[in-house]
């Protein structure tokens, strides 16, 4: 098989496999694959603009949030039904992305962290600070009725797994026919050399720009369907904790891998549900993890089976 | 109460803010002047020393003042050692690395702060000031009968609060005097001005490294000991200190002591001003956007005159 061809089959497969899944697995790990695959989006997103573009960011979770607000509150206030209200989180998403890259692009290494850092913070204090609207930390519902898109109901766990697969499979390929053009790989050498990239007559801030809007519409898309899908909008999901997670997913998966972020939220989530079910500090997992990932392997599990294995994985 | 009155008592609140910010920004400043390492965890440092004052003055019941006292003392060393080791263990084998090291302090301060729930538990405990003596303070204003003193209800400090003020003041004098008077100081400004040059005339950079990391979460730990009789000790109350931290480093200026104890003091007064007349959460949206837009437009901060 050509490289083309195996990658198509094993990515197919994935998505394949996910499917079958669906038939096979009793309704806990049902509920949580849904859950993993909507988050999995989210950090395909991230990896985007992490593993591809090189650009660390600590802000992510404004763009979810972004998404997840635009979507809740025009569900919320302006009584609209799913569809329209997932399109305009989703361009929600692309503006706050815009915005927040015209300003944090300036900015290159320690200082992008902190400043895409800042701005999440700033937009999660809004959030409480507005709580008027948004009811602050305690979010609000969405009721099943306002969960129905073109007459399916969203709520039910069959047809949630469904769009969660659907939304998961868009990202996925998505991601994979972005690394494979000539725009993605401009991405990889901006993350090896960009000094090197700007001399060959690219042009990087378009290059570093577009990564950041992708990126963060792709999150945005995440967090809408989130909202949608499990039917709470709070702010906890702007909080620095979710703008951590899908960095933990990322380096856990393997940064710059099509499939690292999937492999990653899998492999997170259930060391965290499992964790739950011993003690209610649940994130020190996630410390440990990261400690130890930054230690002894900073390719992560994907990335280091690249190395190791499969010299063809994209 | 009339407008002066009020803006007179969220001045006093804001400088005590100033007085123990000033020590936890002075900490994060030396780590990342010398170090070039952006320490995440400090706002967790800041909470242990906090929760160990607590652990200590429950342990020495004696005197509520002696108890103090040791905690003032052993709180920042205990944290100190603690930040030692994970730098020995940690910091060191990432080379340093900018990026690297602050996804890995992100680590450490998950890990700090769950081990401090597990252990310490979800409650916010009081610990009891050394000495609390209210003290009314006089105001003066044109009235009927002229130029009149009065009382106004409300308007008061606590002597321990000043004494919060006058102790950051010296504690931020000795570190001055440290960093420019004494060899230690002048090893740390050798090293952080060209590190394979200081390494080049034999001092030991990793030693050093290590030292400053402990120094900074030993100063912020004390500025929690210091501040804890006034708030609460609490397993989440690191975030706070950490986010001002930021504001005061980065306004500033990265790197420089001078630029920020006054950013310290600027920042301080002014959220006990905004906090007093708005609300808490815009004073912190205003700080956030202010540290977001200062390192876009200004990186070298407000003060600071040389690139990070």
């Amino acid at each position: 098989m050509s490289r083309g061809a195996r990658i198509w089959a094993l990515h197919g497969g994935l998505i394949a496999l996910l499917f079958a899944l669906q038939f096979v697995l009793p309704a806990y790990h049902h509920g949580n694959l849904a859950r993993i695959m909507v988050l999995a989006s989210y950090a395909i997103g991230y990896n985007i603009l992490f593993g591809y573009t090189g650009l660390l960011s600590l802000g992510h979770a404004l763009f979810f949030a972004a998404g997840m607000y635009g979507m809740g509150l025009s569900v919320q206030h302006l009584g609209l039904s799913p569809a329209p209200a997932l399109l305009i989180g989703i361009a929600a998403g692309a503006v706050v992305s815009l915005a927040l890259a015209l300003l944090a692009l300036r900015t290159t290494g320690v200082a992008f962290m902190i400043v895409t850092l800042m701005f999440a913070q700033a937009g999660y204090l809004a959030i409480l600070y507005f709580g008027k609207y948004t009811r602050g930390d305690e979010g609000f519902v969405i009721q099943t009725a306002e969960r129905v898109l073109w007459g399916v109901d969203l709520s039910d766990p069959t047809n949630r797994y469904f769009a969660a697969l659907a939304l998961f499979a868009v990202c996925l390929l998505l991601s994979l026919r972005l690394v494979r053009r000539p725009f993605g790989r401009t991405l990889v050498a901006i993350r090896e050399n960009e000094a090197r990239v700007t001399m060959l007559g690219y042009d990087t801030w378009a290059h570093k720009l577009g990564a950041m809007v992708i990126s963060g519409t792709i999150s945005a898309a995440a967090g809408a369907f989130y909202g949608v899908l499990f039917g709470y909008v709070g702010a906890s999901f702007a909080a620095v904790p979710y703008s951590i997670l899908p960095l933990l997913y990322v380096l856990l998966g393997g940064a710059g891998t099509i499939l690292g972020p999937f492999v990653g939220t899998l492999f997170m989530f259930y060391l965290i549900d499992l964790s739950s079910g011993i003690t209610t500090a649940h994130m020190l997992i996630a410390g440990v993890v990261l400690v130890l990932l930054t230690l002894f392997a900073p390719q992560g599990l994907v990335g280091t089976l690249r190395a190791r294995v499969f010299r063809w994985l994209p | 109460m009339d407008l002066g009155p009020y803006l007179l008592l969220a001045t006093l609140e804001g400088s005590v803010t100033a007085a123990v910010l000033a020590l936890t920004a002075v900490g994060l400043s030396l780590v990342f002047g010398v170090m070039r390492v952006v320490n995440i965890a400090h706002g967790e440092f800041f909470m242990l020393g906090a929760v160990l004052a607590w652990v200590l003055t429950q342990m020495i019941t004696a005197h509520p003042a002696l108890g103090f006292m040791v905690a003032l003392v052993v709180a920042p060393l205990l944290v100190g050692a603690l930040a030692v080791l994970a730098d020995v263990t940690i910091l060191k084998h990432l080379n340093y690395d900018p990026e690297r090291t602050i996804v890995a302090t992100i680590g450490l301060l998950y890990i700090i702060q769950q081990v401090t729930l597990m252990t310490y538990g979800p409650e916010a405990r009081p610990v009891e000031a050394p000495f609390n003596t209210r003290l009314a303070i006089p105001w003066f204003e044109w009235g009927e009968n002229g130029f009149a003193m009065y009382w106004p209800w409300g308007l008061s400090t606590t002597s321990y609060k000043l004494a919060v003020i006058g102790a950051a003041a010296v504690l931020l004098f000795c570190v001055w005097m440290m960093m420019t008077r004494t060899k230690l100081g002048l090893v740390m400004r050798a090293t952080q001005a060209d590190r394979d040059m200081a390494l080049a005339f034999g001092i030991p950079v990793e030693k050093v490294y290590a030292m400053v990391f402990g120094i900074g979460a030993g100063l912020a730990a004390m500025a929690a000991v210091l501040i804890v009789p006034i708030q609460q000790a609490h397993y989440l109350m690191g975030a706070d200190p950490l986010l001002l931290s930021f504001v005061v480093v980065i306004i500033g200026g990265l790197g420089s002591l001078p630029g920020t104890v006054v950013a310290a003091i600027l920042i301080g007064v002014s959220d006990g001003i905004i906090s007093v007349f708005f609300s808490p959460t815009l004073a912190k949206i205003l700080a956030t956007l202010l540290v977001g837009l200062v390192l876009v437009f200004r990186p070298q901060g407000l003060f600071g005159t040389r690139g990070a």
